[in-house]
């Protein structure tokens, strides 16, 4: 029951939290501009297009009215039109962010393969030369710019391996002779699921680079959240005891600490995950990825208002619905946080 | 833990002599005897002095604001211009030096607006608590739902592309963590004894937020603070790769990555030196608040002095 009364508290305060999102943006759409109606028609309005503007958008009545009409036009889906592409802002979103997603999961699969056993070693053997070099990588991550990152990565395997691509989600030949029927547009999942193996094979080595660019700073996080609970841990009476008894060390690290080591990490790689929905932006922009990110960063440069606030409200949702589900997932795993 | 290795340089003479030794003086102490630390400092007073006498140290002080010299386009790295030069043949050592002034005075100005705005308000949250402790906490909630650097860019763009913008935009962004570390640290003081004692004897409450709780949290606000100013240099690079903050034909480390990366996997010099230069900033300001940290917890300090 108190498991029950926790979810329920959380899921009302999301509603909470969306709610006031939505008032806050609408005050960054509406308010905030000099001129709200220029900035919603884009570069060189016309002083028609301004008049149609202020009409649509209700800007000549009082601020309650405008919220009204902006949360109704919200929950019919209407997001408004972007300036550049004169679609529907839903529907581009709809195209991008099943690529930025695909890299966001891939990037995330790296982190937690590469980052939590790091994690789990350098707590294990502190002060060991492998502690030294995670605690390098994991400062030198979170220091490093992900565009630089990047960059560097393209130099290194492109220019001067030849090893893998230097941007986009397939190659040329592969987006002509063996298309990805697009079903969710996540391009590894499409073509595995149409048995198109050669564009799986082509997706897969495209997303290497930038996936592995986007992973950096979840590992270093990982590595530094898991490394420190680790070594709390495994000061544990429990553990002694299990290492007494003859239990092999393997088994001791990675089953019986790490399942209670795993907690801060799994919070820490929530906020990773969150953080790399906008990293991805950078990183899309240095690998050419048709996603979220490549959407509005041309939006910046053609100022398209509508598409910015849009995307920032879409990416806010998605942002407060994982905190949502990783702190009930926290409930179930780690009882403690209920009562705390 | 108490013993004191007898080669130390604790202040053992201004002890004996009855002089004051304040919390501050030990944090120096313990600071100046971790390497890394130092070396950070150096890296950094080498990029702020650098930034601020720029027009002394170049040849080219003139490209440094921005002019053209186009004989010289995309010469990589010689004898007259150590980092090479750019698209429009300006010196990229010149143009570093100057994209330093917006590039830290963003990461600075952000973090001491944040300071001042979340400081007080946690403060004021934590002390009274009821009603105002609720709401204080309910908008930092909201503010932290976004994703920061979006927020950042929606403000920004709404504000239109600008230094200062930017700088606004990031801060609005950063507050809410000052005001939670804050809360947290007064949670815990108000109930301490010395507080209590002032509220007994008639301190009025804002005497007693200004005097006695705000001089207890300042440590922990100036670590958060160090270790907070490389995340604001990397944030506002990051708006600035996007193409907003600081304009063309000023100088920025992010705006220049964004336009050398164009170019990058043939004249990787002129990208690849700017970003080195957010990297390194941001790197030193990392470390350097891991050494304020430690020099600032008694535990650690006291083991990093009898380690040596």
């Amino acid at each position: 029951m108190q498991r029950l009364d926790y979810i329920l508290k959380r899921m009302v305060m999301a509603i909470f939290v969306l709610i006031s999102v939505s008032i806050l943006t609408f005050f960054i759409a509406r308010v905030v501009p000099s001129n709200p109606a220029a900035a919603w028609v884009g570069p060189h309005p016309t002083k028609e297009q301004i008049e149609k503007a202020t009409l649509e958008l209700g800007l000549d009545k009082p601020l309650y009215v405008q919220y009204q009409r902006y949360m109704q036009d919200l929950l019919s889906g209407d997001l408004g039109t972007s300036v550049r592409t004169h679609q529907p802002i839903l529907s581009d979103i709809k195209t991008f962010l099943p690529a930025t997603l695909e890299l966001v999961f891939v990037g995330m699969l790296i982190a937690v393969l590469i980052g939590i056993p790091l994690g789990v070693l350098s707590g294990a053997f502190k002060g060991s030369w492998l502690d030294h070099f995670t605690r390098l990588i994991s400062i030198a991550g979170v220091s490093m710019p992900v565009f630089l990152l990047g960059l560097l990565l393209q130099l290194l395997f492109f220019r001067q391996l030849g090893l893998l691509p230097l941007g986009a989600r397939v190659s040329t030949e592969v987006a002509l002779f063996h298309p990805v029927t697009p079903i969710t547009r996540m391009y590894l999942i499409d073509s595995a699921v149409t048995g198109n193996w050669t564009a799986f094979k082509d997706a897969s080595i495209h997303l290497i680079l930038p996936a592995l660019a986007l992973a950096t700073y979840p590992i270093a996080l990982a590595i530094r959240m898991t490394r420190s609970t680790m070594i709390e841990v495994l000061n544990e009476k429990y553990i002694m005891a299990a290492r007494i008894s003859g239990i092999r060390e393997r088994s001791v690290l990675f089953i019986l600490a790490l399942k209670n080591a795993i907690v801060p990490t799994l919070n820490a790689l929530g906020l990773a995950f969150v953080y790399s929905l906008t990293g991805a932006i950078l990183i899309e922009i240095i690998f050419s990825w048709p996603g979220l990110g490549t959407y509005v960063t041309n939006a910046v440069l053609g100022v398209d208002f509508p598409v910015i606030v849009s995307v920032t409200l879409i990416m806010t949702v998605f942002y407060i619905a994982i905190n949502l589900i990783l702190d009930i997932l926290q409930a179930f795993i780690d009882p403690r946080v209920i009562i705390g | 833990m108490t013993t004191v290795a007898p080669d130390l340089e604790i202040p053992i003479e201004d002890i004996k002599a009855g002089k004051r030794v304040t919390e501050y003086h030990l944090m120096w102490w313990a600071f100046r005897r971790d390497p890394l630390a130092v070396l950070s400092l150096v890296i950094l007073l080498g990029f702020i002095l650098g930034a601020i006498f720029a027009p002394n140290l170049t040849p080219y002080p003139e490209q440094g604001r921005g002019d053209p010299n186009l004989l010289e386009k995309f010469s990589p790295p010689n004898q007259g211009h150590l980092l090479g030069t750019d698209y429009l043949g300006r010196d990229v050592l010149t143009r570093i030096l100057y994209g330093g002034r917006s590039s830290l005075a963003i990461g600075f100005l952000v973090v001491i607006v944040a300071v001042l705005i979340g400081v007080p308000l946690g403060a004021i949250s934590g002390y009274y608590g009821g009603w105002i402790d609720n709401l204080v906490m309910r908008i930092t909630d909201i503010f932290l739902a976004f994703p920061p650097l979006l927020l950042a860019i929606a403000l920004a763009s709404a504000l239109g592309a600008s230094f200062t913008n930017t700088m606004i935009a990031i801060s609005f962004t950063w507050w809410p963590w000052y005001t939670r570390l804050v809360r947290a640290q007064t949670l815990s003081l108000r109930e301490r004894y010395f507080i209590e004692a002032a509220r007994s004897i008639g301190v009025p409450s804002w005497k007693i937020i200004t005097s006695h709780v705000l001089p207890n949290v300042m440590t922990p606000v100036m670590v958060q603070a160090t270790m907070d100013l490389g995340g604001a240099i990397l944030v506002g690079a990051a708006v600035s790769f996007i193409g907003l903050g600081v304009q063309p034909p000023l100088a920025d480390w992010g705006q220049m990555v964004s336009i050398g990366r164009i170019y990058f996997i043939e004249r990787p010099w002129y990208a690849g030196s700017a970003g080195l230069a957010i990297f390194l900033v941001t790197l030193a300001f990392n470390l350097l608040g891991d050494a304020v940290r430690d020099a600032a917890d008694p535990h650690t300090r006291r083991v990093v002095d009898v380690g040596r």
